[in-house]
């Protein structure tokens, strides 16, 4: 099949779906490659280095998407790029099933299939394809880059000749893909950075990339993101105003904030209000990724940098992935790449869309002239599904005394019985026993009970060294051959010497190597 | 010398072989300990051989000496990988030793028996002759019993040790095989062997006695052919103690103290450690005697996901990047003589600053506590070598955790999986590790036969190939 990608046509865009490093991939999965010349440019590839990894280079457009049986690109096709779409195509690319319906009805009309990298389930498998994370990755980093350009101090906190510096104080909202990459950025650069998220279970990644998590004072029971595949769901009105409260309460002190706050399908959430905004000081920087979707900020400007009155500065730039296009334009392709790589079972350059899986079936939203979303549910559950253990309530101070006397009787009883049932039994024994055989035997029971006593206290890691120490005085029996050897017949004498040979092996065998293991027990 | 000196020797010699088992509570003291057990044991041989009784002592010298050289060599010779062989055999030597003894016992009760009648002086014969010649008939008859059950548990110990040293070596197949109709076979055989008791009780024959050791010998053949590869743990620990019971009630029969103090003290250590390898592994003991896993008991969960290989330069990179390292060393690791290459790596992460440790499953291995002697020998510091209940609650801030060669003793579905076959087995969390690394020869399942789903988890890395090639191939790249 012939893969093509042609040039953006969207004003800015400087991201391109192929790279010349991943039509290499692509040429192994037995696919040709095309690219519309120049597409690569504004990435930092040029047309030599795609011809020199075996690409076709198209002179135009139009020829590129009358050649190719698969278009990849990266944003959503406009209305000419429509036009050119024609039956059995495939085209993948970004393309919203919500805003772009119309257009999807017209390329599901015309017999093409159309592949919605947005629409990637977010499962594991499916993670390595997933353009949204690697984009969102892209925009959190480029986010903390935006803000420390506009941000008149550095990141990290400095003692020198000239003075002492106070490090930046960084809040990240929302602690998303987008939002540990911001994290992971700014604490690298030496801030002091704090991260806010409504799904409590992403405290511990938040943590561990070295940022502090902002906790509010609040007793609901918070959503677990588990349930709505990964992603942050709409909150009750009273944690958010919990939320809004420590916001407020921040917001004189933090220097930078990195809103990243997104709901699927719904208007961005309003978290950094006015009044906030007025609080912070003359300097300070908001870098509002949530712009496209009206912003966590409402005085956001979608893709302008304004500077409120009081000298903050709110950056509402879209275009973060495409701002650092070398980088964005590797990873997607990459996307792109394992995508195909799926697509292509065999790797024989056939294309066989299989709507079983759940992951082609999940991003196709058009395919064999009808409309195909919305997907079913996927079958296998988004994320970890972490079910809510309970926590053992802590006990009372009366409840575990009474469960510790409890636990005594209960040892006491056992015991009391055991040793009853153990006494009774010795005495029945001692009932019809002889006086030679209740000897022996008390010295039988009492060896027992101390050997119990004194085996339970032998280290797990010695228990090789005891089996071979217990092997080589079990041979203690030689002294009932020794007893005998020397009185009787023939067979006796022989049947004694051979035991008293064996046991001679077992007695050195068994003390010897005893001794070799535990010499090798070292202390560090 | 007389009887009194003989028998003070036999109590200072108790005393010092309890002393020798109660020294192995910690590695310094067992050091010190192993010479207590040497010292008793001669005591007691000494003791016996210039006490009463006791005739041919140049010829009982000799013989201690060759059995002593042949011993020596023995020990020093074996590789560590193959401990759990030279027990298993070990005890079969000291099962047809008890077998021996108890035969010899009762040729003197019938020679005593002619000898009295013809009206002899039975002290002619020598003190065990004596001790007989006092008896009285119920005496003779409870001296029977305690023989007749010595013999038996010596032979079932004979062949149950070497069959168990024969899987452990690889010379008869490890898997679990019965002879068509199982239990039966030795549900017969035991039968038959209480019959012979009783007719052996009636008449003091030779031939009762004679044919109980064949069933005792076919028992220990069939029990053991029956259990499988993986419980060897508890097979060995459990001969260990039979060949202890074998001991004491040998010694009841000669009415010896000695003997039957260090039976009892060797039978219950087996027992004791029957139990922990059982405990371990969540099982009854009589379900692993009678060999081989139940079905399970419903719908086991279907594992999800797929196995995700990795290569050594990527293993290297996590490990070079981690902070805390627990490496699960199992079986596998024993098979392909690895412990010198993870001994290598760990002294190349430590020498980084980097806290590794292990973490050793009670039931690891082939032996109880297998791993922990490997390890020391390939000069692994004990004290980072860690129990289970030690370190299982470690794993979540672990950065990587490294299975090598073990699976059931690491598989997640033992506490998801009410149905698993394992459900309930204590196992290693490492999963809870950030991330997993998982050495492994090829993608089969464990003893048990069930699925890993340890395998299948989004951390988890399988690193494909023999054990001991991966880490050659893995350690120039740790710097």
């Amino acid at each position: 099949m012939k893969i093509g990608t042609p040039k953006e046509v969207f004003e800015g865009e400087r991201r391109v779906a192929m790279t010349p490093e991943s039509a290499l991939q692509l040429q192994k999965l037995g696919h040709e490659c095309l690219i519309e010349t120049g597409a690569g440019a504004a990435s930092g590839f040029d047309d030599a280095a795609y011809a020199a990894a075996g690409v076709e280079v198209v002179k135009t457009a139009a020829a590129l998407w009358q050649a190719a049986d698969v278009v990849a690109k990266v944003r959503a096709p406009d209305d000419t790029e429509m036009k050119r779409l024609r039956d059995g195509q495939t085209l993948i690319s970004f393309f919203s099933p919500v805003a772009d319906e119309a257009k999807m009805q017209a390329a599901a009309k015309k017999g093409a299939t159309v592949v919605a990298m947005e629409m990637i389930p977010r499962i594991s498998r499916a993670q390595k394809m997933d353009a949204l994370s690697s984009m969102a990755n892209i925009a959190g980093y480029r986010a903390v880059i935006e803000a420390g350009n506009n941000f008149g101090r550095f990141f990290t906190g400095q003692i020198t000749a000239a003075g002492k510096v106070p490090p930046a104080k960084v809040l990240v909202v929302g602690a998303g893909v987008a939002g540990l990459a911001a994290i992971g950025t700014s604490t690298s650069l030496g801030a002091i950075t704090l991260a806010f998220d409504v799904r409590p279970e992403v405290a511990e990644q938040v943590e561990s990339m070295g940022a502090e998590f902002v906790y509010l004072d609040f007793e609901e029971e918070q959503t677990d993101g588990a349930a709505t595949g990964g992603y942050a769901s709409v909150s009750s009105p009273e944690f958010r105003e919990a939320q809004l409260a420590k916001f407020r309460e921040l917001a004189p002190d933090v220097d930078i904030v990195i809103c990243t706050a997104l709901i699927p399908n719904r208007e961005a959430p309003e978290l950094w209000t006015e009044d906030m905004v007025a609080a912070m000081k003359p300097g300070s920087v908001i870098v509002d990724l949530a712009a496209e979707k009206g912003g966590n900020c409402k005085q956001t400007v979608m893709d302008e940098k304004i500077v409120t009155e009081n000298g903050v500065t709110i950056i509402g730039y879209t275009d973060f992935p495409s701002r650092m296009g070398t980088q964005a334009s590797t990873l997607y392709s990459t996307n792109i790449r394992h995508l195909l790589t799926d697509l292509t079972p065999e790797k024989d350059g056939v294309i066989n869309h299989n709507m079983e899986d759940d992951v082609i079936r999940g991003a196709t939203i058009a395919h064999a002239e009808a409309v195909t979303f919305p997907p079913p549910p996927p079958k296998v559950a988004a994320i970890a599904a972490a079910p809510k253990k309970e926590t053992p309530k802590a006990l009372t101070p009366e409840e575990k005394r009474a469960a510790e006397l409890a636990a005594f009787k209960a040892q006491t009883k056992n015991q009391v019985i055991l040793l009853g049932v153990g006494g009774a039994l010795l005495l029945a024994v001692g009932l019809v026993a002889p006086a030679s055989f209740m000897q022996h035997f008390i010295v039988f029971v009492l060896s027992v009970f101390i050997g119990f006593q004194v085996i339970w206290g032998v280290a797990h890691s010695l228990h090789t060294p005891l089996m071979a120490i217990t092997n080589a005085i079990s041979s203690i029996i030689i002294l009932g051959a020794l007893m005998q050897i020397g009185s009787g017949s023939g067979l006796v004498v022989i049947l004694a010497a051979l035991s008293v040979f064996m046991c001679g092996i077992n007695i050195f065998g068994g003390f010897l190597v005893t001794r070799r293991m535990l010499a090798m027990f070292q202390k560090s | 010398m007389d009887f009194g000196f003989t028998t003070a020797a036999y109590v200072v010699s108790a005393i010092l072989i309890i002393l020798s088992l109660g020294g192995l509570s910690n590695q310094e003291s067992a050091k010190r300990a192993v010479w207590y057990g040497i010292v008793g044991m001669a005591l007691a041989v000494a003791a016996t051989l210039i006490g009463p009784g006791s005739g041919f002592w140049l010829l009982s010298l000799i013989l201690i000496a060759g059995g002593g050289a042949i011993g020596y060599q023995l020990a020093t010779k074996v590789q560590m990988t193959q401990m759990p062989e030279l027990v298993a055999a070990m005890h079969s030597l000291v099962g047809l030793a008890a077998v021996f003894v108890g035969l010899i016992a009762h040729f003197e009760i019938g020679r005593v028996a002619g000898f009295m009648a013809a009206g002899g002086d039975p002290y002619e014969l020598g003190t065990f002759a004596a001790l007989i010649a006092k008896k009285s008939a119920v005496e003779i008859n409870i001296l029977r019993v305690e023989l007749f059950l010595g013999v038996f548990i010596g032979a079932v110990t004979f062949t149950g040790s070497v069959i168990a040293y024969g899987k452990l070596a690889g010379r008869v197949s490890s898997a679990a095989e019965k002879l068509p109709g199982g239990h039966m076979l030795n549900i017969a055989a035991a039968a038959v062997s209480v019959l012979t008791l009783v007719w052996y009780f009636n008449t003091g024959g030779f031939l009762p006695l004679f044919l109980m050791i064949l069933a005792a010998l076919f028992i220990g053949y069939h029990l053991i052919m029956g259990i499988g590869g993986a419980d060897m743990p508890v097979v060995v620990s459990m001969l260990n103690s039979y060949s202890g019971w074998a001991a004491a009630a040998i010694g009841f029969s000669l009415g010896n103290d000695l003997l039957i103090v260090v039976g009892a003290l060797v039978g219950s250590s087996g027992a004791i450690l029957s139990y922990i390898m059982c405990k371990a592994m969540n099982r009854s003991f009589v379900s692993v005697i009678l060999g081989g896993f139940g079905g399970p008991a419903g719908e086991q969960m279907a594992v999800e996901g797929e196995q995700i290989a990795i290569e050594a330069d990527g293993v290297a990179a996590a490990l070079n990047e981690a902070d805390s390292v627990i490496i699960i060393p199992g079986y596998g690791m024993a098979v392909a003589q690895a412990q010198a290459g993870v001994a290598e790596l760990v002294r190349k992460l430590r020498a980084q600053g980097k806290n590794v440790r292990f973490a050793i499953h009670p039931v690891a291995g082939r032996l109880p506590g297998h791993m922990n002697v490997l390890l020391a020998e390939a000069k692994v510091p004990y004290d980072i070598v860690m129990e289970m209940d030690e370190i299982n609650d470690d794993f979540p801030t672990t950065d990587v955790a490294i299975v090598i060669g073990s699976n059931d003793i690491v598989n997640p579905a033992a506490q998801d999986d009410p149905n698993s076959p394992i459900a309930g087995m204590p196992v290693l969390e490492c999963w809870k590790a950030k991330q997993v690394f998982v050495s492994k020869r090829g993608q089969g399942t464990g003893y048990s036969g069930i699925e890993n789903p340890l395998f299948f988890k989004e951390n988890t890395r399988m690193f494909y190939g023999d054990a001991k090639a991966s880490l050659d191939k893995l350690l120039p790249m740790i710097d």
